[in-house]
């Protein structure tokens, strides 16, 4: 028996919201294993986002709260959600695979000197599942270690519901190692968009849109229905759109209600990081572009005669 | 004045072509790799192409490393024709976790002292992304996982990465680790003669065990099934009738 220990991601003083889907993983697991499923919110002046995380109904929220952990850094959060998982006797560590879980779980695993799977989709107690070779096949693993760590694909799972009840807090007191690593700036994304993988619309461009200025037609049906606005490969390696937009292998995975693939022929790499939207659309003059084979309704189409027309239809159809 | 050269450590791992089809042999006890045909780890050829920039702007050595059956050697000549200077095959039949791989980095690093260390962010056969984040911490040097830009200044290294939200840029220390992300670079393609260059250029070749490296790994894969392939649905006539099937069938508007 063992406790999953969930590490809460979150962003300037909020909680992101692909760990409630994190804690839907986190209680499956728990159950699996008979234990006890408990959160772990590090970082500076972090009491608020614990507060967004009381009553999912979990044992227990365990927080770090330390000036100098204010920007994630690899060396010094690693050290902490060790040490923290060691104190709550962790069986499973596990944490959300955004960028920040990516970067920090290996870290983690070496200091636990446990093993560790990546973006995984499922846990039966003993084995897990996930995705390799972008996604084309399904791969069950064992991880021998007493301690696991793992970053879930969160898209995988639904977010949690509050059940309500009180959530105990316990502050645990963990010495910040120093840093050999300087923080020096972070150039954000400047967008009212929401992010990809936490939008229940999203509509992607690739190379058919020819330009950056191109996306601004994209953008208008995003912002019709509250979207975000995705982009394959070669539309970011183009500079059209930021890299934070990939959708891919190797970039987000995303599962919206609805997703629109506009001018994108629909590589394996863009095809793993959004086949598992709920309703799929593509958008292409192509009729044998391979994205028509996973879209639940095709248009064969010139994008830019029929996007306006979209925009057009969508906003009759909403006002 | 002189600029200090400096020494990098990069990684070539042997992938399957990331744009040929998988297939799962029939007793999901594998990949059918009979019919594919390999490459370099696009990650990894991207953080050969920044070290031999580097290189090329202040001087200093590039060393190639390959981790797996003989056959990586192709991937580290490869490497070698970019213009790196010589390889090291560490050779091992058995399949590795990214633990196994880093503690083999750990064992060659010591060996060769490397200034700064430039591995792929992920393999893009089992997607890992961990090989670089664990050697950083075995070591205890910084990290900077994600690279879109690397300026060397001294002994520092000033790295954007991309990350949710936009970049960050990070200074770490070096000796340090750096992962590279798809917008770091274009890498070249190599001159047929600086192939035939790469033919004389050294590869060594040594085992786990030389390293004393303990190889059983900490992960191990039981199976694989291919993933359910999601069904198509239908062409629609026009904007119209798409509309009203988003509302009407999928109602998700």
């Amino acid at each position: 028996m063992g406790s999953v220990c969930i590490v809460a991601e979150h962003w300037k003083g909020k909680l992101k919201k692909a760990t409630l889907n994190a804690l839907t993983f986190g209680k499956e697991a728990a159950d699996k294993l008979g234990g006890e499923l408990h959160l772990l919110v590090i970082g500076n002046n972090v009491s608020g986002v614990a507060d967004e995380l009381k009553g999912f109904g979990v044992a227990k929220i365990y927080i770090v709260d330390d000036p100098s952990l204010e920007h994630y850094m690899a060396e010094t959060w690693g050290h902490v959600v060790a040490e923290a998982a060691r104190l709550c006797n962790a069986r499973v560590v596990a944490m959300s695979s955004g960028t920040t879980g990516k970067d920090l779980m290996p870290r983690v695993a070496a200091k636990l000197e446990a093993g560790m799977a990546s973006g995984v989709l499922g846990f039966d107690g003993r084995n897990f599942t996930r995705e390799m070779w972008a996604g084309s096949v399904i791969a069950t693993v064992e991880v021998k270690t007493k301690t696991q760590v793992v970053t879930i694909q969160t898209t995988h799972f639904n977010q949690a519901d509050p059940v309500g009840g009180e959530t105990p807090i316990e502050l645990l007191n963990i010495s910040v190692p120093e840093s050999k690593t300087m923080f020096i700036e972070m150039h954000e994304t400047q967008s009212q968009r929401p992010d990809p993988t936490e939008a229940q619309f999203v509509i992607s461009g690739g190379r058919g849109m020819e330009s950056g200025e191109n996306f601004r037609l994209l953008e208008k049906v995003a912002d019709l229905i509250g979207g975000a606005v995705g982009a394959t490969r070669a539309a970011v390696d183009a500079g059209w759109v930021s890299n934070d937009l990939q959708v891919g292998q190797t970039g987000k995975k995303v599962a919206p209600d609805l997703y629109i693939a506009v001018g994108l022929s629909g590589s394996i790499q863009h095809m793993a990081g959004m086949k598992n939207s709920k309703a799929i659309v593509a958008i292409n003059k192509d009729e044998e572009a391979p994205i028509f084979s996973i879209a639940d309704f095709g248009l064969v189409e010139d994008l830019f005669k029929a996007i306006p027309e979209l925009s057009r239809a969508l906003t009759k159809e909403l006002t | 004045m002189r600029r200090c050269s400096v020494k990098i450590l990069v990684t070539a791992k042997r992938v399957t072509d990331p744009d040929m089809k998988i297939q799962v042999k029939r007793d999901g006890s594998g990949i059918e790799l009979s019919s594919m045909s390999f490459k370099i780890n696009p990650f990894d050829e991207i953080a050969i192409e920044e070290a031999i920039r580097i290189k090329e702007a202040r001087g200093g050595e590039v060393i190639v490393v390959g981790i797996g059956n003989e056959q990586g050697i192709t991937q580290i000549r490869n490497g070698l024709a970019m213009g790196a200077d010589r390889g090291i095959m560490v050779k091992i039949e058995d399949e590795v976790d990214s633990d196994t791989v880093a503690h083999i980095l750990v064992k060659v690093i010591e060996m060769e002292q490397p200034d700064i260390v430039l591995l792929g962010k992920q393999g893009v056969d089992v997607d890992d992304n961990q090989v670089a984040q664990l050697l950083a911490e075995y070591l205890g040097w910084g990290q900077a996982c994600f690279a879109s830009k690397v300026q060397i200044e001294d002994s520092k290294a000033k790295v954007h990465r991309e990350v949710d939200g936009g970049i960050e840029v990070l200074e770490i220390d070096l000796p340090g680790i750096i992962s590279t992300d798809l917008r770091l670079n274009e890498p070249r393609y190599p001159k047929v003669s600086d192939v035939l260059k790469a033919d004389r250029k050294k590869i060594e070749e040594m085992t786990p065990t030389d390293l004393g490296v303990n190889i059983t790994p900490k992960v191990v894969v039981k199976g694989f099934v291919e993933s359910p392939q999601r069904q198509g649905g239908r062409f629609v006539a026009d904007v119209a009738e798409l509309v009203k099937a988003l509302k009407e069938e999928a109602k998700v508007i």
